[in-house]
């Protein structure tokens, strides 16, 4: 048995964003000195609540990270809030999001996460801004990322396969093998052209006998 | 009705309300087989869709009402857009609207109705929509062309997996092969719509905001034609009846539909989850 990650839970009056704050850790984090390199570590453990093997980086969704500081300079305090010393980093901070497929209903959920997570690590001011151009593509899902995914039991996109003017063809007939996430067989097939998410199709492994999760390429 | 909204939408703001029409009531319709298609997987595909669909019909929303306001009329958000327009000022094609069905009476006894008609014209649209997407990517309008350039990714898997349904019933047994026939005959009218111009199209064409109806019937009909021929349905004669969803004219489906998709809003207004 392999331990997975628990998925996030998360209440609706918090725009489910409360797990982003209770599993982030700040202990050993680039300091109120380097705000860019702070927020990069911060993001690094903000998940995707529908594939919470990932975080926002490893999906590839976070596009820039810019810090301005107020007045010219930074002045940082350290608050006591709840007992504990926390950083009050001044200046604005702003996020760059692309959404993963128009229609995904976590979009909003994620904007949501990243601020709370940034806010608790001691960001006054945090915006997100929806960057569309140019769009996502599962080729910016990073090396790491496509290992926590087959971890998790989901077969990583392939490249895409594209004929080399780009157009793809209306049918595709013969696809692409898919290597199941926990045996490796390439003896699998398709069940289902989509899946629990927009992003994802459902397959079946021929050999381990388990069905399993594809990241569709796009 | 007091809330409905009126627009003076110049040729820009027609032409961004007819792709995000396009899409919006296509989702609305497609959104009538959850809970009820053939099979589970059939069920998330079609929700599936209606999803990319809705969120593609939400960034053009937003982007017509900016368009609307920069042109000096008032600034409306997506919601308002979408819940507070009246009839005329939707332009989709007719061939969205139509209810899931190649037989209407039937559609009254039971919803959400037939599935090769379903498929079919999803795959008719998913083509018109990936062609008018691939074109608008190198729109001139920076923030249509970042929309097209995500949606034609959504359009393409769209448009491959209602076309392996379109042969799997098209070359399938007698009986699904006469369904989808059927469909196709009385989808087959509402085609020509989709390639018809005017000034709307004209203006974008001119200014380089996005292609002509017409500069995609080339690519459509290549690639529908392959599909049912593979599909061993035959073509339809060319139909003289000319439907005008696009210029706000619509069939006698599209009240029931804004009456199911608007009546919340209308009766509450402004109401957020």
């Amino acid at each position: 048995m392999r331990e997975l990650p628990a998925a996030p839970v998360i209440p609706l009056h918090l725009g489910g964003a409360a797990y982003a704050v209770q599993s982030l850790h700040t202990e050993g984090l680039p300091g109120a000195d380097e705000p860019e390199a702070r927020a990069w570590a911060v993001l690094q453990q903000v998940l995707d609540p529908e594939v919470p093997a990932l975080s926002v980086c490893d999906l590839g969704i976070v596009r820039q990270v810019h810090f301005d500081a107020e007045d010219g300079g930074s002045r940082h305090a350290a608050v006591k809030a709840q007992d504990q010393v926390r950083l009050a980093i001044a200046g604005q901070l702003t996020v760059w999001l692309t959404p993963t497929y128009s229609g995904c209903p976590a979009t909003e959920a994620i904007e949501a996460a990243v601020c709370q997570a940034l806010q608790a690590a001691g960001f006054t001011k945090v915006r997100t801004e929806l960057r569309r151009a140019p769009a996502w593509t599962t080729d910016w899902i990073t090396a790491e990322g496509r290992a926590k995914l087959k971890a998790y039991g989901i077969a990583p996109p392939g490249h895409l396969q594209q004929a080399p003017d780009g157009a793809v063809p209306i049918r595709i007939v013969r696809r692409e093998t898919i290597a199941c996430p926990r045996c490796d067989s390439g003896d699998t097939e398709r069940l289902s052209a989509f899946g629990s998410t927009a992003c994802k199709a459902l397959y079946r492994c021929r050999s381990c006998r388990e069905p399993f999760e594809h990241f569709k390429p796009i | 009705m007091s809330t409905a909204i009126t627009l003076q939408a110049s040729a820009d703001v027609q032409y961004v309300l007819r792709l995000a029409d396009t899409a919006l009531i296509l989702a609305q319709r497609l959104s009538e087989w959850c809970g009820h298609a053939p099979v589970l997987e059939e069920d998330i595909a079609l929700t599936n869709m209606s999803l990319d669909l809705v969120g593609q019909s939400r960034a053009l929303l937003t982007h017509a009402g900016q368009l609307h306001a920069k042109g000096g009329g008032k600034a409306y958000d997506e919601d308002q857009l979408a819940f507070l327009r009246e009839e005329r000022d939707f332009l989709n094609p007719t061939l969205c609207e139509l209810p899931n069905t190649a037989d209407e009476a039937a559609h009254r006894r039971s919803r959400p109705g037939d599935f090769a008609f379903t498929v079919l014209r999803n795959l008719m649209v998913a083509t018109w929509l990936k062609q008018a997407w691939t074109e608008l990517a190198s729109s001139r309008d920076g923030e249509l062309a970042a929309i097209a350039a995500k949606a034609v990714k959504e359009a393409r898997y769209h448009q491959q997996h209602n076309g392996d349904w379109v042969v799997r019933l098209g070359d399938g047994t007698d009986d699904s092969h006469a369904r989808a026939q059927r469909a196709l005959e009385r989808l087959w009218p509402f085609v020509p719509e989709l390639f018809e111009d005017d000034h709307v199209d004209e203006a974008a064409a001119q200014s380089g905001l996005g292609p002509r109806a017409s500069d995609l019937r080339g690519a459509w009909e290549a690639e529908i034609g392959a599909v049912l021929e593979q599909a061993t349905l035959q073509q339809p004669k060319p139909s003289t009846f000319r439907s005008m969803g696009r210029r706000g004219v619509h069939s006698e489906h599209m009240g029931y539909l804004l009456a199911e998709m608007q009546s919340l809003q209308r009766a509450h207004p402004g109401a957020v989850w």
